[in-house]
């Protein structure tokens, strides 16, 4: 069914835009390269949509936090900021890929320490080392945008808000392999995730090196949204959001619940690439501006939710 | 099968169990009391490879906890925590299906075996007809039975629980005690239990630990440890000891206003 509802929307998302491709013409040299730009559009959505789900996945339940995902954690503004320091300076000869997975290391290890206190970490403490490193990264982020030189602020803004056209295949390829590989350790891990979703404790006492699995998870999710923020941009709440969906159609089970969030994530962010073109066409509204416009009423209403049901 | 050979452990550098040394014997149903702060946690995880004592060392089965991974250690011995927090609405059989993941490889599903150990445990901890149930919507009793089934599942050869009843009300605390005597009399199941309330550990369990101060202050049967001067020395309260009339095991009265007590 999500991969049915996933295909179609892959061809609807190729055929809706500023400008109307027939179906008749695609081959057309001129309608050819809209075709084919369009056509990277729609992977990279399906790319971002899946790795940006992983991630969630595996932040909820390795830190144990219905209300944890990679743009609330700061590791998205982490990753983003990394990638502008990358292109800010490219004289330094690191890829934008490896400053943007730099900074997503950095902020997650500092949020982590932040949140941990005595041991324990409860969902507001989460909550506001996310905000106060989030905050800090902004301020650097703003510093070094208002003192650049460069003509491309612009665009550099306009890529934070998170920007699904891409003009190579190359960064998509590299999203797509990362978020495949991403979603296959995490499934190889299911019953880890399983095991830990009853507590640190418990999941030991079940013969699991708690340590090793935490790192090795927690650093597939930095590693891919990393990969995503440098590819597309800071795109919110799509990690948050698709694991409670998910969850509500096949349970609590990783087995069943990585391939799902997977094809939600997918379905969700071409669903909002779709918005994002027709809203204001011909004109495009920021990706990152509408799941953020959908993702904060989701935030409000897990945390409600949460206080009550999941920590009893 | 399980003993403790002068065990130093604790946190960063503060020393919690100085020096602890007992075993336990195959078939014991051993409960481990002492005051709040005494080290009956830090013993626990010591025992379960949580912490690495600073020196001594830990036997299960005759062989040395330090060269165990988890993993073989997760087939030896359950654990029975005070009180698990679902986040997520597991069903009651996915729960106890978890007690088969020391025995199945990553790549593997579980068996039908493994399905059969898990409907076995739940049906011995009576709560077979709670198993297409989700677990947060029982009750504290039901879903520790649940709990208990997970432990059962993974076939161990002793059973460590840490206050097992300390959110349950008499009705459930009596239950819970008496599906453990049942396990540990017809299975063989040697069982420990950390436990808070004191006539329960007299009452089950036939050998006893105090800890005090994270040393031990005294162990044997209940009859030996558990006497009014031993108690009120470790817990620095006044009580009164007198013989259970139904178990013959000893009961332990508390003593209002510490100070009028010399003008008995």
């Amino acid at each position: 069914m999500l991969v049915i509802c996933l295909l179609a929307l892959i061809i609807l998302n190729i055929f809706i835009g500023a400008v109307k491709v027939p179906v008749s013409k695609i081959f057309e040299p001129a309608f050819f390269e809209i075709f084919k730009l369009r056509l990277l559009r729609a992977l990279l959505a399906v790319a971002a949509g899946a790795g940006l789900s992983v991630a969630g996945v595996i932040l909820q339940t390795v830190l144990r936090n219905p209300l944890a995902e990679p743009y609330v954690l700061g590791v998205s503004s982490g990753a983003g900021l990394g990638a502008v320091i990358g292109l800010l300076f490219v004289s330094l000869g690191i890829g934008v890929n490896i400053t943007a997975f730099l900074g997503g290391v950095i902020t997650i290890a500092l949020v982590y320490k932040l949140a941990k206190i005595d041991g324990r970490m409860t969902s507001e403490n989460m909550i506001i080392a996310g905000i106060v490193v989030n905050g800090f990264l902004s301020s650097i982020l703003m510093f070094l945008i208002s003192n650049s030189s460069s003509g491309n602020i612009h665009s550099v803004i306009w890529w934070l808000l998170g920007n699904l056209q891409a003009y190579k295949i190359a960064p998509v390829l590299t999203l797509f392999l990362a978020s495949l590989a991403g979603f296959l350790v995490s499934f190889v891990f299911s019953r880890e995730l399983n095991a830990i979703s009853l507590g640190e404790e418990e999941a030991r006492h079940l013969g699991i090196d708690i340590e090793k699995v935490k790192i090795i998870l927690l650093g597939v999710a930095t590693f891919v949204t990393s990969l995503a923020v440098s590819v597309c941009g800071i795109i919110g709440f799509t990690g948050l959001m698709m694991p409670h969906i998910a969850r509500r159609l096949t349970g609590p089970d990783h087995r069943l619940l990585l391939p799902a969030s997977v094809l939600m994530g997918s379905i969700f962010l071409l669903l909002c690439d779709i918005f994002s073109k027709t809203i204001l066409a011909p004109k495009e509204v920021p990706i990152g501006v509408i799941t953020s416009f959908i993702g904060v009423p989701f935030f409000i209403y897990v945390l409600k939710k949460s206080r009550k049901a999941y920590f009893k | 099968m399980f003993s403790f050979s002068d065990v130093r452990a604790g946190y960063n550098n503060s020393e919690i169990l100085k020096g602890i040394s007992f075993n336990i014997q195959k078939g014991d149903f051993a409960g481990i009391i002492g005051p709040n702060g005494s080290g009956k946690t830090t013993l626990l995880r010591a025992a379960t490879k949580a912490i690495r004592p600073f020196s001594g060392e830990v036997f299960l089965e005759g062989k040395n906890l330090a060269g165990m991974s988890l993993k073989e250690l997760a087939t030896i011995m359950a654990v029975v925590p005070q009180d698990t927090a679902f986040m997520f609405p597991f069903k009651v059989i996915d729960v106890v299906l978890m007690g088969r993941i020391p025995y199945i490889n990553r790549f593997g599903f579980e068996s039908r075996k493994d399905l059969r150990v898990a409907l076995e445990a739940l049906e011995f901890v009576d709560a077979l007809h709670l198993k297409d149930r989700f677990i947060d919507e029982l009750s504290g009793g039901e879903r520790q039975r649940a709990i208990i089934a997970k432990a059962i599942a993974q076939e161990p050869k002793i059973l460590f629980l840490d206050e097992p009843t300390t959110h349950l009300d008499i009705n459930h605390q009596v239950q819970i005690f008496e599906l453990l005597r049942r396990m540990n009399k017809e299975s063989g199941l040697t069982i420990v239990a950390i436990l808070h309330d004191l006539n329960l550990a007299s009452d089950y369990c036939d050998k006893l630990i105090l800890l005090s101060d994270g040393m031990i202050k005294s162990k044997g049967d209940p009859k030996e440890v558990l006497n009014y001067k031993t108690i009120e020395e470790a817990y620095k309260t006044v009580v009164i000891v007198k013989e259970n009339p139904l178990t013959s095991r000893p009961h332990i009265f508390l003593v209002k206003n510490n100070g009028t007590r010399a003008a008995n």
